[in-house]
């Protein structure tokens, strides 16, 4: 049996387009960047009356979700509509899967009905990946998270955000805020920003909430807020995973706020001009204070905002880079 | 490589030619769009020779080609601007060069998901052989032939040179 390719290859045509979106692990910064730049001008066709551009016309979309999302599956659907593609949403607890039938099955069927691409949630880190190398070259597959491992799209948002926001990413101290241990759109962010180039990345949390492989990612360890946010640029509350947590990490939820809740006593560490990040959905009084995610330093529902056309970019390159594989690979 | 035709000199015949058309189309207040990259700068100048008190338009075509499928995004997109209303606007649209016509399509067809325009004039620069599709300017600066090898560029925009080049 061949070994499985490495994912951060395995996302890149022979021409080092994208071709699958599955992880920011071995993207340069040069196409991170262009996903942002591509993700720019999406933004403005938001603000159209009629919201659509024709780029994936005629293509299908299949929203695989094994995991529940709201935001993420609402944001995905919207992104493929607005590049004119049919999009399939499926259930997967009310699926095939729950009557027995295998994963490679479902897929197969998915894939003989002419799917262009599937957007998979799994709770399972690495299902995207395996997906990805098991389906014919006429479909791509984008990461809309994995488990711990990924969350290549909500990082990209987050980038998009501090871009607008700050213009660069170079000379910035971003601080990463809470669950580290249980959060693949951290893991994400902190490939994200070191790529891209930030001066540097914390993350501040209890020690029961970090992973024991944190500083190797490129993040520097604070445990208070005090020290942690002192002059920052940009902070990312994350938020509680409760659903994750097996066993008795925190004490209680009351005292998580009191030392890593973000109010508006604690975002006077940061530069004045910080701003205020979340990936949602918020825990109110456990993540931050209701005062700081409606204030005037939360960019929050810009990130949803953004979360569309980062989207609408990641999909557009996806399919360009499919479609200019299968072009090299029936011309040879 | 050929550096030819005086640009300034052909874009101030072609604004004279625009005004004529626009008076016996009787249009008044156009919207003037140019297309990136070299017909946003022409459009700049035909602008300003107009006098339009709206600010210039500016179309990226990008996400309308219709050959995405088969060369991909351009890397290089930028977002359309167009501020103003285009519903029931008289519109000037301007590009450099007019080939096949397929950019064309893709910026009528971008202009349509904008709104419903009244009428689309069409300006160029050149006009080359080689029409696939059924679009004509109404506004020529200069019809052109190329051999098989070369192709014509617009270097701007400080100042506009037409060059011709060998590929």
């Amino acid at each position: 049996m061949a070994e499985p390719k490495d994912p951060s290859r395995l996302q890149l045509n022979d021409q080092g387009r994208l071709r699958h979106f599955l992880t920011l692990d071995g993207l340069d910064k040069a196409t991170l960047t262009e996903i942002l730049d591509t993700a720019d001008s999406f933004i403005e066709v938001g603000a159209r009356s009629i919201k659509k551009v024709p780029l994936l016309r005629g293509k299908t979309v299949v929203n695989l979700f094994f995991e529940a999302s709201t935001r993420t599956r609402s944001t995905f659907e919207l992104a493929a509509k607005r590049l004119s593609a049919d999009v399939l949403n499926l259930n997967i607890s009310t699926s095939a899967t729950s009557k027995g039938e295998s994963l490679s099955d479902t897929l197969q069927n998915l894939e003989a009905m002419a799917s262009d691409m599937f957007v998979v949630r799994h709770s399972q880190s690495g299902a995207p990946h395996f997906i990805a190398e098991s389906v014919t070259p006429n479909v791509s597959i984008i990461n809309a998270g994995d488990g711990r491992h990924a969350h290549p799209t909500q990082a990209m948002l987050d980038m998009l955000t501090i871009r607008q926001h700050k213009g660069q990413f170079e000379g910035l101290k971003v601080a990463i805020v809470g669950d580290i241990l249980h959060s693949r759109v951290a893991r994400s962010q902190i490939r994200a920003l070191n790529t891209l180039g930030v001066a540097e990345v914390r993350v501040i949390a209890p020690n029961t909430l970090l992973p024991v492989d944190i500083e190797s990612l490129g993040a520097n360890v604070f445990s208070t807020m005090q020290e942690g946010l002192d002059s920052v640029d940009v902070i990312i509350m994350l938020r509680l995973q409760k659903e994750r947590m097996e066993g008795a990490l925190l004490p209680s939820e009351h005292e998580f706020y009191e030392l890593y809740g973000l109010t508006t006593e604690k975002l006077k560490y940061a530069k004045p001009d910080a701003i205020v990040m979340h990936p949602g959905p918020i825990n109110r009084g456990v993540e931050i204070e209701s005062a700081v995610a409606d204030g005037p330093q939360s960019v929050i529902l810009n990130q949803v905002t953004n979360g569309i056309a980062v989207r609408m970019a990641v999909m557009s390159m996806a399919m360009s880079g499919q479609t200019a594989a299968i072009s090299a690979a029936t011309s040879e | 490589m050929t550096a030819l035709l005086d640009v300034e000199s052909l874009l101030g015949e072609m604004c004279d030619s625009l005004s004529a058309h626009l008076a016996t189309k009787n249009i008044k207040n156009p919207c003037v769009i140019g297309i990136r990259t070299g017909g946003v700068w022409l459009a700049s100048y035909i602008h300003k020779k107009l006098g339009v008190s709206e600010p210039c338009g500016e179309l990226d075509i990008s996400f309308y080609r219709d050959d995405f499928t088969r060369i991909g995004l351009n890397p290089t997109v930028k977002p359309s601007s167009l501020p103003f209303e285009t519903e029931g606007r008289d519109i000037v649209l301007v590009d450099d060069v007019v080939m096949s016509g397929r950019t064309i399509r893709a910026a009528m067809n971008e202009l349509f998901d904008y709104g419903r325009p009244a009428s689309i004039t069409l300006v160029t620069l050149i006009d080359l052989d080689g029409r696939e599709l059924p679009i004509q300017p109404d506004i020529v600066g200069q019809k052109m032939s190329l051999k098989e090898n070369q192709q014509v560029k617009l270097k701007g925009p400080e100042k506009l040179v037409l060059e011709v080049t060998e590929k």
